[in-house]
């Protein structure tokens, strides 16, 4: 199986006060395409660093990461930019929606700050209904025009999910998806995750629970700042 | 990309109560700057207007009371002229007035005219009541047409002042007698007539009232025949002298263009007299227009104008910062926001560009509203005004002390446009830093849980 994104001999540290806090010292990993994975580790051991970095949202003090074949530290600016907008997709432990906007239009997030404006006339209607059918499948059709102050713990991520999948990107990163929600609600999104991989979306999850992690394919451990397969 | 920031914009205005707040202080502010600027500028040009009215476009006047040679030849030059319309000489003098048998006497200053000439120069026939329309008879009084008339400035004139600004005239001139008294200069300036016959006294009958709408001219003149001018100042002889010539062009000539002409002209014509007795006095002759020999009553409002303009630049200042500290509080409550549009792939400048767009939405809704609010007033400040002396004897300014008629309310479409694009430029000022600091945070450090 194609590996899409690989991580070599990745350190971060941060400074705490006086001191420097090394988080991830000399992490390596390979994701294979179409794979389900789950990244486990303590809390505060790096886990959502690495995920981060995985999807450039920061920096590496050291080391690289590849996406299809592609080493991130040789991107612009604008290219970085993107990466995130077209081929990794970000799912947050709290959901991370605008409350300004509404079920639809956060969805739509990616697709919008991807065009210009003439770009978007063109592409609205299409994109409007590709965002109507994601968010029919995530059962949330009824709930376009709400504000995310209207929904539940559990729409909320399954919003955040759509908005994560609007560009279809190659690689679905998802940060503690259930850690905000009771474990009911946490399985249901659980479901949705699998039922999406089963579909060939490339999935990165990272979670402190290992009951969780357990339903991924493949799983990592994050051990004193470096990684480990189990 | 650009609709999309310009919706989250308009999001982030309506659904921000500070945002209103900010949208409403620059209203006022631009509401004030309009109001206060169209009536100062107003106030000006009508004082400006009003000065240019009363002495025409240029003037050759002497500084010295004794005035200098009048030459006809040189003024028959200036009326050949094709940018000239018309040329007026005048006398002027100081001097006492009374009236028969009173015991009090009030200093004044006299003009000598040829009313229909210098009608034809200034806005002479404007400032009469009786004889605007035919100025050539402005000093035969309609009640006494065999006396020797003058034309007093109108708050000479006691009880004309009403307590609304205006001035009440009577159907017909009142027979009202005044006896001017001068001191007639030689042209060396010397006492004239030696001996016995010290003071010029004429008596005259008020013919008609002056209002030229400048106060020191309107408390203060008494206008006569040009020969009596000459009579009560001592420049009827040895040599006849005046104390100006004033000139009004013709269209086709600028104010600038104009004055270098009679300039020009003023000096051959020098050339050609130095030889000629009293000759020197001319060393005592400017050639002004009106801007410059207004100066010195002009200086000072134009002063207060400048002064104005200042304090609005610090209530501009003041607008920046407002909406400066407003949109630092909101990057602050919106960390994560810009973290998650970072997130799925907006550019730095294009998160800085979402809350410029937020700051000119603020800036052009404010100075819409503002400018609006100002239009509308300044229409009505007037009757606003009218309204508010009726019931609460209220008035902006005190009639009986300034000689204002109407505030001033004529809009000026510049004026509105640069006070509304200022409003806006002002706002996009303010919310710089803030929106540049919002570019340049970090992702990771904005959504971070310690952050939601």
């Amino acid at each position: 199986m194609d590996t899409i994104i690989r991580a070599e001999n990745i350190h971060k540290s941060y400074r705490m006060g006086r001191e420097r806090l090394s988080v991830l010292r000399g992490a390596s990993l390979g994701i294979a395409t179409g794979s389900f994975t789950a990244i486990v580790g303590a809390s505060g051991s790096g886990k959502s660093t690495l995920l981060h970095i995985l999807g450039a949202l920061d920096r590496p003090d050291e080391g690289r990461v590849e996406f299809e074949g592609q080493d991130l530290r040789r991107f612009s600016g604008r290219r970085l930019n993107q990466y995130r907008n077209r081929s990794v997709g970000f799912v947050f432990q709290f959901y991370h929606l605008l409350n300004e906007l509404n079920v639809l239009e956060n969805t739509l997030l990616p697709a919008m700050a991807a065009v210009g404006s003439a770009g978007w006339i063109r592409s609205r209607t299409s994109r409007q209904e590709a965002a109507c059918v994601l968010l029919e499948r995530l059962g949330l059709g009824g709930r376009l025009r709400h504000r995310p102050y209207e929904l539940s713990g559990g729409e909320r991520q399954r919003v955040a999910i759509a908005r994560a999948l609007m560009n279809r990107p190659a690689l679905l990163l998802a940060d503690e998806p259930t850690g905000n929600l009771d474990s009911k609600t946490g399985f249901g999104i659980l479901e949705v995750l699998k039922e999406l991989n089963r579909g060939g979306q490339t999935i990165v999850m990272v979670t402190h629970d290992d009951r969780i992690a357990g339903l991924a394919e493949v799983v990592w451990r994050l051990t004193d700042g470096k990684i480990e397969t189990e | 990309m650009m609709m999309f920031s310009w919706k989250l914009a308009i999001r982030y205005f309506l659904h921000r109560p500070a945002s209103w707040l900010a949208a409403a202080a620059v209203a006022l502010c631009t509401f004030i700057v309009i109001v206060v600027l169209t009536v100062m500028n107003g106030l000006a040009a009508d004082f400006k207007q009003k000065n240019h009215a009363f002495v025409g476009d240029c003037v050759i006047a002497s500084d010295s009371l004794v005035g200098f040679v009048y030459d006809r030849s040189f003024v028959e030059t200036l009326e050949s002229q094709p940018y000239i319309e018309a040329v007026s000489e005048s006398v002027a003098g100081v001097g006492l007035i009374t009236q028969p048998g009173a015991n009090w006497n009030i200093g004044v200053q006299f003009l000598g005219i040829d009313s229909a000439r210098h009608s034809a120069v200034t806005g002479f026939a404007d400032s009469l009541y009786y004889h605007r329309d035919n100025p050539e008879q402005a000093f035969v009084p309609d009640y006494a047409p065999e006396q020797e008339g003058c034309v007093a400035g109108i708050d000479l004139i006691g009880g004309r002042r009403t307590a609304d600004g205006g001035y009440a005239h009577p159907d017909r001139p009142v027979p009202i007698r005044l006896i001017l008294s001068s001191f007639p200069l030689t042209a060396r300036g010397a006492l004239a007539r030696g001996g016995t016959d010290l003071v010029s006294s004429k008596t005259y009958y008020v013919a008609d009232d002056s209002h030229t709408g400048l106060p020191q001219i309107d408390g203060a003149m008494v206008y006569l025949p040009l020969r009596d001018g000459r009579l009560l100042t001592g420049m009827d002889s040895p040599v006849e002298r005046i104390s100006s010539i004033h000139i009004r062009f013709g269209p086709s000539v600028s104010l600038r263009q104009g004055v270098e002409r009679v300039r020009g002209l003023w000096a051959v014509y020098l050339q050609s007299q130095s030889d000629r007795s009293y000759s020197d006095l001319f060393e005592s002759v400017r050639v002004q227009s009106w801007q410059e020999n207004r100066r010195s009553r002009i200086a000072a409002i134009e002063k207060e104008q400048k002064m104005l303009i200042l304090l609005f630049l610090m209530l501009g200042i003041i607008t920046v910062f407002i909406v400066f500290v407003i949109f630092y509080m909101l990057v602050g409550h919106k960390s994560k926001d810009i973290g998650i549009l970072m997130s799925v792939g907006m550019g730095r400048h294009k998160i800085a560009g979402v809350f410029l767009k937020f700051a000119s939405l603020i800036g052009f809704l404010g100075a819409a509203a503002g400018t609006l609010a100002g239009c509308v007033f300044l229409v009505y400040i007037n009757p606003i005004e009218d309204w508010l002396f009726a019931r609460f004897d209220f008035q902006l300014w005190d009639r009986s002390v300034y000689a204002i008629g109407e505030i001033p309310n004529q809009l000026h479409p510049d004026l509105l446009l640069a006070v509304a694009v200022s409003a806006v430029a002002a706002c996009l000022a303010g919310a710089m830093i803030p929106a540049m600091q919002a570019a340049r945070k970090e992702t990771v450090q904005v959504l971070q849980v310690s952050q939601v």
